[in-house]
């Protein structure tokens, strides 16, 4: 497409301009109030890595709370999301529309209603309310959808159902069809949809506030925490935690999905 | 599933046996769950169902929840418009760089955008220290309604700017050359070559942010706002005053707002391009 002047749309590039500012400059100071001596005399008061180190002191359990969880959330989600699209993206019966229809839900919904839902049937079952399972359930149940779809689109390639087909006629018995051919075949989109469920759970608050426990706290429940009763420093400088770990994880699915649109086409 | 009369192929065997994990751990985490979560109510009698609309203090709620998630659909999507046709036209070093940038934000959870809010609008805030040194005396915004919009637009501007730049970037330029050479201004090329190509990204889009800005629990929490929003009106119920009932009825009337909002956008957007 030809590119114009700026001058041709002064009211576009401000608009840009601005909402750039609007974006970029909350993260930026609260990055620095995260590293500063004090919050109100800013800059000038010294940087100092002290209200890092009291996170990781108080919180620095929430962190491996969160990537447990979001691993685990992980694998749950590739073990029964994987197989089931397979088996939406094959099937044209009206149960499997219905099912794919209903497994949006959770994510059409509010988080706050699914939570509160499972608190409603599983709440008293005590050892499983007060285990890490209570929240990883939710969180799997809030972002198997999106495994789901990203890989059953992948699997319904056209070129697929041929290489499965001649991989039968070769006397491939299911597991090794399923294994050796389709699953390699697409990778790319289980890997992006791996990513995409990891930056989901880590970042999950809704479901997750109502579901965890004094003992089973993630790191955006310790956000919450920390923002309702510690410094502001304290806050910034774990908000500034949250930012290392989600944005590799944000940058690498960024270049993968980039990376499947060039392979693969849109 | 062999009793049945008309054994299935082994095919269609495979794609069950596929399905049935997930149809199993779903059936029980979320079906039986909200299946119960809906015939809660009924206990208190069948009017609890209405009471979001019967009781002043959860209609007005809902009213707020509503007209805050209008607003800031409507406003996210005309700077979000804005930002992605410039993006989509613009050749620049860093400019996917700054597309990254600008939608990183889409994975932050809310409490972190309500935190934003108050850095900038709160007590300790940068517009309070700003405005006592204009001799002001140091002013808030981050706690009223002001707040609680800024953090929605927020948190909802980067799905806009990616789904827009997305959708520019494949407009049909030939549709807006053929406009100017006939003498369109740009306003009538706003309104004839870019809205309608733009339309069905409006409508999808738009539904997405109405749902998540009416679902949105975690800014609101942070923020500990003066204007009451459902999400935070039905923590309050079942947390503080243990009132399951209510706050189920609460859930249900939410619930049926942000599902029937995406799903009518999607019966839009099947009846506008019926290729599909």
């Amino acid at each position: 497409m030809k590119t114009s002047t700026p001058s041709r749309a002064p009211l576009l590039f401000f608009t840009t301009v601005g909402i750039c500012l609007f974006m970029v400059a909350p993260v930026l100071v609260s990055v620095m109030a995260g590293l500063v001596n004090s919050y109100n005399r800013g800059l000038s008061s010294g940087l100092t890595l002290r209200w890092v180190q009291q996170v990781w002191d108080v919180y620095g359990s929430t962190v491996g709370a969160s990537i447990g969880l979001a691993l685990a959330c992980v694998a749950c989600t590739l073990l029964l999301g994987v197989p089931c699209a397979y088996g939406l993206a094959r099937s044209r019966s009206r149960f499997a529309r219905a099912f794919e229809e209903l497994l949006l839900l959770p994510v059409a919904i509010p988080g706050l209603a699914t939570a509160l839902a499972l608190i409603l049937v599983y709440g008293n079952m005590t050892s499983l309310r007060q285990s890490f399972g209570f929240i990883l359930i939710g969180h799997v149940i809030f972002t198997l959808p999106f495994m789901v779809r990203t890989v059953s689109a992948a699997f319904q390639r056209p070129d697929l159902l041929a290489i499965e087909e001649a991989a039968r006629t070769l006397g491939a018995g299911f597991p090794q069809r399923f294994l050796g051919v389709l699953v390699p075949a697409v990778l790319p989109a289980i890997v992006a949809g791996m990513l995409m469920v990891f930056t989901l759970s880590i970042g999950e608050f809704n479901l997750t506030w109502m579901l965890h426990t004094p003992l089973t706290r993630t790191l955006p429940v310790g956000l919450a925490d920390s923002y309702a009763s510690m410094r502001i420093e304290v806050g910034s400088a774990y908000t500034l935690v949250f930012l290392i770990v989600i944005l590799p994880v944000l940058w690498l699915l960024q270049a993968l999905t980039t990376l499947i649109q060039k392979r693969y086409g849109t | 599933m062999t009793a049945t009369p008309n054994p299935m192929s082994r095919a269609s065997q495979i794609r069950l046996l596929c399905m049935l994990p997930a149809l199993v751990f779903f059936a029980a985490f979320w079906l039986l769950p909200a299946a119960t979560l809906i015939a809660l109510p009924a206990e208190k009698g069948w009017e609890t169902y209405l009471l979001v609309l019967t009781d002043a203090r959860y209609l007005n709620s809902l009213l707020n929840t509503l007209w805050l998630s209008l607003a800031t659909t409507l406003v996210t999507l005309v700077l979000g418009a804005a930002v992605g046709i410039y993006l989509a036209r613009r050749r620049f070093r860093g400019r996917q760089a700054l597309i990254s940038l600008l939608t990183a934000p889409l994975a932050f959870p809310g409490v972190i955008v309500g935190f934003f809010v108050i850095l900038i609008g709160g007590r300790q805030g940068t517009f309070a220290s700003l405005t006592s040194s204009l001799g002001m005396g140091r002013m808030t915004f981050a706690y009223g309604v002001i707040g609680l919009f800024l953090a929605y637009l927020y948190f909802s501007l980067p799905r806009a700017i990616a789904s827009y730049t997305a959708a520019a970037e494949s407009m049909d330029p030939q549709l807006e050359e053929a406009a100017r050479v006939l003498g369109a201004t740009r306003w009538q090329i706003t309104r004839d070559a870019w809205w309608p190509q733009l339309l069905p990204t409006t409508v999808a889009c738009g539904a997405i942010v109405f749902a998540t800005a009416m679902g949105a629990f975690g800014t609101a929490f942070t923020l500990s706002s003066q204007f009451e929003v459902v999400p935070i009106t039905i923590y309050t119920e079942f947390t503080n005053y243990a009132n399951f009932a209510v706050a189920a009825s609460l859930s249900i009337a939410l619930g049926l707002v942000t599902w029937g909002v995406l799903f009518l956008a999607r019966l839009l957007s099947a009846d506008a391009s019926p290729a599909q």
